[in-house]
This record gives C-alpha cells, sequence and structure tokens, in this order.
C-alpha cells in the first residue's frame, strides 16, 4: 500500500425518479487497498460501483482517479474516449454474471486478448502467449485457451472474466458480486484466487457484495451501505467483530455461520 | 363503361405513364447524392440515407441500385456484374431494368463501362478515372457479428475504437491456423475508418487500394451508403506474423489460361471432376478473342 489514495469520490448522489438511490457517499480507496460495500439488494451499492467507474453519471458529487501520467483525472468530466482508454488498462470490471464481461462468441485466448488487441498488440504470438500467461494466472489449464467460454463452468468464466480484466495489469479493478452464483466450493476457491492475485499484483479494489463471508476474507476495509446512504465505515474485522449501527448488527447477526 | 373497355383504358394510361428516369424521382435522388457527397468526403463512413422500395426484395441489390439510380445520366454506358459474370440472373435482371427505365446504353465490357455495378467481385481489367464502380452491400457493418449492438458499433467507429475486429482475425488463426476470412475482408480506408468492403473476395481487396475509380458502397435493407474516393488508401487488416494475403490457385483458367484472375472452381460429373474457369466473364472472352486473333 502507498501513501496517495488512487480513487476519490465526495457527496455522490442518484436518483431514479422520486426514488434515492445514493446520497451524500463519499470515500478514498488507496492504492493496493480491497474496499468491500455491503448492504442488502436495493441498497445502492451496484448504483454505487456503476457512478465510481464511469459508468453511470451520478446526478451530484464527482469521481476522481489519479492516472498514471497525468494526475488527479475527473472520471465524468473525462471525455469518453479517454475513459474508455481508462477502463482498458488502468482498470477491470468484474461482471456478477461473467457471460456479461465476456465475448461468448469467441475463444478463451481472443478473450483475454481483446484488450491488447485493442491498445495496438499487432503479434499474434505475444497476444497467444500473454493469453496463455494469465490463464495460467487464474490457475486455469492452458489447453484451454482455444475453447469457448460457453463449454465453460461457471467458476472457470468467472476465472476468464477476472484474467481478462488483468491482462493489462490495472491498478484498480471493480467487483459487483464476483462470487454469487457460484456453489460454495467453487466460491472458496475463488474468493482464495482473488485474495492471491490482490495482493501480488497490489490491486486496488472495490468489491460489492452481500456476503459478508466474502468481504471478510477480501476486504481491508467495509462501507456499509442502507438506503444510498453509508451507515457505517472502518476496518472489515473493526466491523464485522463490533458493529455501531444497529443495522449493521442485524447484517451481521442475520448472515449465516455454519 | 363495360369490364372490357375499362381495362383497355387502364392499359392505354399505362402505356402513356413513363418512369422518370432511372425509376426513381428526382427528390429521391437527390436525397440519395447528398448521402453520396457525405459518404465521399468521409471515406469509409457509413451515411444513413432514406431507401426506398424497389421492385424486387431487400437483399437482391435494392441499396447498389438506388445509388445507380442517383448517379447515373443519359450519357452513361452501365455494365452490371454479379459473381463476376454478366449473364447471371440478377445481373441480367438489373441490366434490363435500368435499359427500361433509363433507355441506357449497357455493355459487357469492362473498359467501356461508365457504371458498373456489382455484387461479390471487382473486374479483374484495371480500372480508369472516371469510372464508378457501385457495390452492394448485404451487411455494411464490419463489427455487426462481434457487436451486435448498433449504437455501440457506432461509438466504436467514433473513436477508432477497432481492437474486436482483430479479436475476429485472432479466432481465425487460433482455429485454423491462418486467417480464413476469405470474403468481406475488413479494411482501415483512409487511415481511419473500418470498413467491410462488401462480399469480394479478399483477393479483391488490393484492387480497392488507391484505385483511380470512385467506389460507391450502397446497402438498401440497413440503409447506409458509404465510399471510397479515387486515390484513397485502402489497407487490410493483419497481424505482423500473420499478414494479409490473397487466394492463390495451382491451376490455370481452364478457358484462357489465365494465372492472374480470380478462379470459380466447377464440378463437372459425379466423379470428381472439375475444372477452373474466371470468375469475371469478360476478362476470360477478352482473353480468349485476343488469343483466337493471334
Amino acid at each position: 500500500m502507498s501513501e496517495a489514495p488512487i480513487l476519490r469520490a465526495a457527496g455522490l448522489a442518484k436518483r431514479f425518479g422520486a426514488r434515492l438511490a445514493l446520497a451524500e457517499v463519499s470515500l478514498e480507496l488507496w492504492e493496493g487497498e480491497v474496499l468491500a460495500v455491503v448492504g442488502e439488494s436495493g441498497s445502492g451499492k451496484s448504483t454505487l460501483l456503476a457512478c465510481l467507474a464511469g459508468r453511470m453519471a451520478p446526478d451530484a458529487g464527482t469521481v476522481e482517479f489519479r492516472t498514471r501520467h497525468e494526475g488527479w483525472r475527473d472520471v465524468h468530466a473525462m471525455s469518453e474516449a479517454a475513459r474508455r482508454l481508462l477502463e482498458r488498462t488502468d482498470w477491470g470490471f468484474v461482471h456478477q454474471r461473467p457471460e456479461d464481461g465476456l465475448r461468448m462468441t469467441v475463444s478463451a485466448g481472443a478473450n483475454i486478448g481483446e484488450r491488447l488487441m485493442a491498445l495496438g498488440a499487432r503479434r499474434y504470438g505475444w497476444i497467444r502467449a500473454q493469453a496463455a500467461h494469465w490463464l495460467a494466472q487464474v490457475e486455469m489449464d492452458a489447453a484451454r485457451l482455444d475453447e469457448s467460454p460457453l463449454a465453460f463452468s461457471g467458476g472457470m468464466r468467472q476465472r476468464l472474466q477476472i484474467a481478462r480484466n488483468l491482462v493489462t495489469r490495472p491498478r484498480l479493478v471493480f467487483m459487483d458480486e464476483p462470487t454469487s452464483g457460484l456453489d460454495v466450493s467453487v466460491q472458496a476457491r475463488l474468493v482464495d484466487l482473488l485474495r492471491g492475485l490482490v495482493r501480488r499484483l497490489s490491486l486496488a479494489a472495490i468489491v460489492v457484495t452481500h456476503d459478508l463471508g466474502v468481504a471478510r476474507l477480501l476486504a481491508h476495509r467495509m462501507m456499509v451501505l442502507k438506503d444510498g446512504r453509508v451507515v457505517e465505515t472502518g476496518l472489515t474485522d473493526q466491523v464485522l467483530d463490533d458493529p455501531h449501527h444497529p443495522y449493521t448488527q442485524q447484517l451481521v447477526a442475520s448472515a449465516l455461520a455454519p | 363503361m363495360s369490364a372490357r373497355a375499362a381495362l383497355a383504358a387502364v392499359r392505354a394510361a399505362g402505356e402513356r405513364a413513363r418512369y422518370n428516369f432511372a425509376y426513381l424521382d428526382e427528390r429521391t435522388k437527390r436525397m440519395i447524392r447528398r448521402a453520396i457527397l457525405k459518404a465521399v468526403a468521409i471515406p469509409g463512413y457509413q451515411v444513413p440515407f432514406a431507401a426506398r422500395e424497389m421492385p424486387l426484395p431487400w437483399g437482391w441489390g435494392t441499396g447498389g441500385m438506388q445509388v445507380t439510380a442517383a448517379v447515373i445520366g443519359p450519357q452513361d454506358v452501365l455494365k452490371v456484374i454479379d459473381q463476376g459474370a454478366d449473364d447471371t440472373v440478377n445481373a441480367v435482371n438489373i441490366r434490363r431494368f435500368f435499359e427500361r427505365t433509363a433507355g441506357i446504353a449497357t455493355t459487357e465490357r469492362t473498359a467501356h463501362a461508365t457504371v458498373i455495378q456489382t455484387r461479390h467481385r471487382i473486374p479483374e481489367t484495371p480500372l480508369a478515372e472516371g469510372q464508378i464502380v457501385v457495390f452492394q452491400v448485404p451487411v455494411p457493418e464490419p463489427m455487426q457479428r462481434l457487436e451486435p449492438r448498433e449504437s455501440e458499433t457506432r461509438r466504436m467507429h467514433a473513436l477508432a475504437d477497432y481492437g474486436l475486429m482483430h479479436v475476429k482475425l485472432y479466432e481465425d488463426i487460433a482455429r485454423y491456423g491462418r486467417i480464413v476470412t476469405a470474403y468481406d475482408y475488413p479494411v482501415i480506408v483512409n487511415g481511419r475508418y473500418l470498413m467491410a468492403p462488401s462480399p469480394i473476395p479478399k483477393f479483391d481487396n488490393p484492387k480497392l487500394h488507391m484505385s483511380p475509380a470512385l467506389m460507391l458502397f450502397g446497402a438498401g435493407r440497413e440503409k447506409r451508403i458509404y465510399a471510397v474516393p479515387p486515390y484513397t488508401r485502402v489497407e487490410s487488416l493483419g497481424f505482423e506474423d500473420h499478414p494479409f494475403e490473397v487466394q492463390r490457385w495451382q491451376a490455370a483458367c481452364a478457358l484462357c489460361g489465365s494465372r492472374e484472375s480470380f478462379l470459380d472452381e466447377v464440378v463437372t460429373d459425379d466423379r470428381g471432376g472439375r475444372l477452373y474457369v474466371c470468375s469475371d466473364t469478360d476478362w476470360c472472352a477478352a482473353r480468349r478473342a485476343r488469343a483466337d486473333a493471334r
């Protein structure tokens, strides 16, 4: 972890008609830090993630990202071309459903290589070697490089989606419920993998999840959302072991502990 | 009036009623010409236009016909080819259509034509300045198969965000060991826009580059017109270690002996007999005529 934040948001608000989805959300994320955003369905988690990742314009507030060369840049004020470049170089976005983040009609190798080709890589051999390398990084068999993701299980698709995002060595990855929809043992392996990758690549990540177990294993810090507002924030263990806000207490109490 | 007399009156009216020159009304032609001018000004960019119903189904060349109707004049000489041949059904019908509605001269000789409407080929005879080639285009969007949302592909064009097209070529090599895309091979026009050159074989792609003729592309069902102006750079995509290549044949044309033209394989019997002939019938006939003369 470094001394400087990599992402900061201030006073984010979003309404859908009369319904308030997000109000006065501010946060800072440091390099190499993992922040979990938890809360029940409809609490504004995914809206927050979309606003932070530049995919949805907030009604109020700013989101700034510290770029490699140009310092702080307002994510919502930059040109679409600049934002797209950021999205495929320094950022990653892992969707809940891998099908949303993958091209299901092309092979695993092409999925991983897409970002490289979009950035101008024109040597087939090199692109393929990179794809094989990142497939190995997500603990998949390199022999499956030319297979279609349609032939993959849910857990493998999610791994492929992660590899596809990491190929450009991003500094910040947004994850929207990366493990839900998988069965428990697969979930555990995926969380394990993510934990290793985050540490090894010193990734900063914002993980939206409703699974407190995943949050505890992955995240350094935690933010609890209720009805679009932050009700509690702090170190993960601190929040989970000693929840202050009644809503957090209820959330922790209702988690299934085997 | 008796039924018979009514019928006769209708027939007489039909005789008197003339189509406007080249079928389309003048306002429609002006609308199409405006789209063509814009297309020429932005090489490779797909310009939307209000494609009209033509008296044949979408997909049979309605886009090409509308472009031809908009650019053709009484002095023009029209050639129409389908798969390189002047005598196939689609070519014959479209040629006859313009003979009837515009009363213009037609030809099968590439060198004599001022406007050439084509499906699937660019003639082998080198094109000259002043000639216009009109392509019938079924799918104008080169990325459509990979990205079905048009809102997204238009955005990708706007940002020159074309990595996706290489994904397709990567996929070819990963599956077959080489780029197997053989027709409608994607090109970059004037260093900017990604363009589908209509289903011409990639053999014809080099003919687009720096061509002295004006190339117009009309997609009727998809309602798009685009263009490659004369002397424009047209570059076929590829990888450094798997560059763009055109098809080659072991055989020569069985009729004229040509080794440099695009050959069609023709099955001659049910015992595996086959021969290769030029797909461009005019080119083949001209070569044979010259050989006979010698």
